[in-house]
């Protein structure tokens, strides 16, 4: 070997260059992640700075005027709250459910598997395919419509996957011990996972709950096709109706407003108010993550 | 062995129920794009798809050539996979093997939260910022082009690549790195040949999976690569990608016309493909999980 022979020449000196070499790869590797860092802290200070002095009280809870380039986006966030509430209500029993099938009663074998590629299938379908999907079978197909119910399926069937992963991994941490004691003590399947399984599995479900949310509030290219309107002014009244949603609004000022340089304060504006509700919901996550794991020591 | 109560028995079928969900979906979605696919192939016919034309609209002829957007997808997402990669992978290896963990505990959460910044307003911010930029270094006309795409979708590809990179590099055992410690190789030789190779198949998958979310990605990608659907392999062109010509167009084409059933095509083809990468990612996981 090469360098075991320059070591017998000149031991002190090779090892000294060779550790100056290792430093300096580590300090390219430290480089390469905070440079990650300082794009991500640049992106979120500069939305912040541009954003909040177009933040005002009249900014969230007014009308738009003139298509969009004055006023405030009330539509836009009752929209895509509206949207992010029927997203849950469909998604969470699903996804909870399949957990509890596929973690406490199923045995593993062809079913689990399917179900299993079936979810990883899911989690790389591109966000736009599930535009498509949701246009072909809600909107058209059972005659929903552009409307809220539409889009709240198909963000729906697009984060099921975060939640069905989540809520697995957090059944799985709760000992079977919890399980057989109960059972022992007579109690049913179901009881048992009511009372003893599920009630320590809940931050782990919200966790996951959360990040879809998240998720869903963000997504722009599904609701593209299924839910938003450009330009709709009257709040929604019925699951069937159209509503304005936070991300197609930011969409449509920075590039389909026709006076797009002009209003873009209210851009920022618009992004601010997504950026805060989007990373509050990954903030809160984060947070229940980490007091649940500080608090359950089995 | 007593007889399960009929409630018992409900409860069962009902999670069974929830179960096959996810089973149901991802054939309905095949399904219905297939479907809304299928009647381009009778009336124009699948050979209109290989010309190198996509003019969807149009007072002569229209045409509807997947080739242009094919190459705007290709172009698009190998360059952001070749910016993508070393910084993953590089940021990977700082977090598992060379941060301290309270560096660790901070960094994370940081490359979690570019993860979860929505990619609309990471295109307003490329259109905002990173455009000019790009502009202004390569001295063009305009910024919006496939350079411009690239780089906002390697950011966006970043956290991908770091986590997964990240979980399999801290997977490898630790008996590996004692063992070449013992026998008198640095940390760093450690690091790059034995960690990292040891972890090849799980880096692997993190960039397949990398580029199935960067060919899928729409909506920053559609904001910032001026969308001109032509055939070109220049960066510093005008491209469009077949998520951005989906979305870009379908609000406008009335339903069941020929350019609506073509957009279904192009979904099919971005569904295909996608599915192929994540099936190759998945198997290159379950190599290194075992």
């Amino acid at each position: 070997m090469s360098t075991r022979k320059a070591e017998t020449k000149q031991p002190t000196e090779t090892k000294a260059t060779r550790r100056y070499f290792d430093e300096v790869v580590y300090w390219l590797l430290r480089a390469v992640m905070y440079f990650v860092v300082a794009i991500v802290g640049f992106i979120v200070l500069k939305i912040v700075w541009e954003g909040v002095p177009a933040i005002s009280w009249s900014f969230l809870s007014e009308m738009p005027r003139k298509g969009g380039a004055e006023g405030g986006i009330l539509p836009p966030i009752v929209g895509t709250l509206c949207l992010v509430t029927g997203t849950i209500i469909v998604s969470l029993p699903l996804g909870v459910g399949t957990a509890i099938y596929l973690n406490e009663y199923a045995r593993q074998g062809p079913f689990t598997r399917l179900v299993r590629s079936a979810i990883t299938t899911l989690a790389g379908v591109p966000s736009i395919v599930f535009g498509l999907f949701g246009l072909g079978l809600f909107v058209y197909f059972f005659g929903f419509g552009q409307s809220i119910i539409a889009g709240s399926l198909t963000l729906a069937c697009m984060i099921l996957p975060t939640i069905i992963v989540s809520s697995e991994e957090a059944l799985k941490t709760v000992p079977q011990s919890l399980r057989d004691g109960s059972l022992a003590l007579g109690a049913t399947k179901w009881q048992t996972i009511w009372k003893n399984v599920l009630p320590y599995s809940i931050p782990g479900i919200m966790t996951g709950a959360i990040l879809g949310i998240g998720r869903a509030a963000g997504e722009t290219a599904p609701i593209l096709l299924t839910v938003a309107a450009s330009y709709y002014l009257t709040l929604p009244s019925s699951i069937f109706d159209q509503v304005m949603a936070l991300p197609y609004h930011l969409y449509y000022l920075a590039t389909q407003h026709p006076e797009a340089a002009k209003v873009q304060p209210l851009q920022y504006g618009t992004a601010l108010v997504l950026l805060v509700i989007v990373l509050g919901f990954y903030m809160v996550a984060i947070l229940i993550r980490n007091r649940f794991r500080k608090q359950c020591r089995w | 062995m007593i007889k399960p109560h009929w409630k018992e028995k409900a409860i069962r079928l009902t999670l069974l129920a929830a179960a096959s969900t996810s089973i149901l979906i991802v054939a309905l979605i095949f399904i219905f794009l297939g479907k809304e696919a299928v009647p381009f192939a009778e009336d124009p016919g699948l050979s209109n798809l290989a010309s190198a034309d996509w003019v969807p609209v149009s007072f002569q002829e229209e045409q509807f050539g997947l080739l242009p957007l094919i190459t705007g997808s290709l172009l698009v997402t190998l360059m952001a996979t070749i910016f993508t990669v070393p910084v993953g992978i590089g940021a990977a290896i700082y977090l598992a093997e060379i941060a301290t963990p309270k560096e660790r505990a901070i960094l994370k959460p940081i490359i979690e939260l570019l993860a979860g910044i929505p990619s609309v307003v990471l295109g307003f911010f490329g259109l905002i910022v990173l455009a000019p930029i790009v502009k202004a270094v390569f001295g063009l006309p305009t910024g919006l082009n496939a350079m411009t795409g690239s780089l906002l979708l390697a950011l966006m590809a970043i956290p991908t690549v770091v986590s997964i990179s990240e979980d399999a590099i801290q997977s490898v055992p630790e008996a590996y790195k004692s063992a070449s410690l013992a026998l008198g190789a640095t940390r760093l030789q450690t690091l790059f040949r034995v960690t990292v190779p040891a972890a090849m198949s799980g880096i692997i998958a993190a960039v397949m999976l990398a580029m199935g979310r960067i060919v899928g990605e729409t909506m920053a990608v559609m904001m910032v690569t001026g969308n001109a659907a032509k055939v070109t392999l220049d960066p510093t062109d005008s491209v469009r990608t077949m998520t951005a010509t989906i979305a870009a167009e379908m609000g406008e084409v009335p339903v069941g016309s020929v350019h609506y059933h073509a957009l279904f095509c192009v979904g099919v083809v971005l569904l295909l493909v996608t599915f192929l990468l994540n099936m190759v990612a998945q198997r290159a996981l379950r190599g290194y999980q075992n």
